[in-house]
């Protein structure tokens, strides 16, 4: 992906708040459904999981299947107790993985 | 013009229209049947209850290509008792299988939102697993003007 993905959160919190976090990532998600003008199936290609870790531990993941929409957009809520960095995976078909890290001041 | 009005009979014509074009390219959709297995498959054959789940869907989604869906359990989100896994099944798509949320107790709130694809009007299921190995269900009827798997 040429493009950074896009998160949404806030830089810092109280602790114990529950946060909301948004994240969208440019990309096709061709569901291997669509055939090309030739009749030809058009391979499939789509990120099938994400998932969102607070230092390492696990806050949020998906599985995902061809019928999310182009460009997976992802909204979920975290508990924050600590400060740290979110880190947020997004795993292609292709085996290409994309991370990005945002950190988070807790008080 | 007997018996009909205008607006019936233009919403005729789009929707025959719709169907010509669907009925070509548009692979073989999935049945209830199917998204009954995946959802078996889900709950390992315990018993589900109806409730606790409320789905965020547009009544009627002129685009399928692209429709907002926001899930949202009713759960303490404790580490004894907290919302693990939510299935989301569409009735009526080439593949019944949409997405899989896995939650933690770090999630706080039992809640989820993406955009996802419709092929035609159906039946949206989600289907909630507990920490606790209890099962939630709830369904969401959505109207797909324009279908968006292929075609």
């Amino acid at each position: 992906m040429a493009e950074k993905p896009r998160i949404k959160l806030p830089k810092d919190a109280k602790k114990g708040e529950v946060i909301e976090i948004k994240t969208l990532i440019a990309h096709v998600m061709e569901t291997g459904l669509r055939k090309d003008p030739a009749g030809n199936v058009i391979q499939r290609k789509i990120i099938n999981k994400f998932t969102c870790e607070l230092n390492g531990k696990p806050v949020f993941s998906v599985d995902i299947e061809p019928a999310v929409a182009a460009n997976p957009y992802m909204q979920f809520t975290a508990k924050v107790e600590e400060s740290g960095t979110f880190r947020f995976t997004w795993v292609d078909d292709d085996g290409t993985v994309t991370t990005a890290e945002q950190q988070i001041v807790v008080t | 013009m007997t018996g009909q009005t205008r607006r019936e009979v233009l919403a005729l014509g789009a929707g025959s229209a719709a169907l010509a074009i669907i009925g070509e390219v548009r692979p073989a959709a999935a049945t209830p049947q199917e998204a009954a297995e995946v959802i078996a498959k889900f709950t390992g054959g315990k018993t589900v209850e109806k409730g606790k789940i409320t789905i965020d869907l547009p009544e009627i989604a002129e685009n399928g290509n692209t429709v907002p869906l926001t899930i949202t359990v009713d759960s303490p989100m404790t580490a004894d008792d907290h919302v693990s896994d939510i299935l989301v099944v569409a009735e009526g798509n080439p593949r019944p299988g949409l997405a899989t949320f896995h939650l933690t107790p770090l999630s706080g709130r039992a809640e989820a939102a993406t955009r996802i694809r419709l092929a035609a009007t159906q039946n949206i299921v989600v289907v909630a697993k507990t920490s606790k190995g209890q099962f939630f269900t709830e369904q969401k009827p959505v109207k797909v003007t324009i279908g968006g798997c292929g075609g």
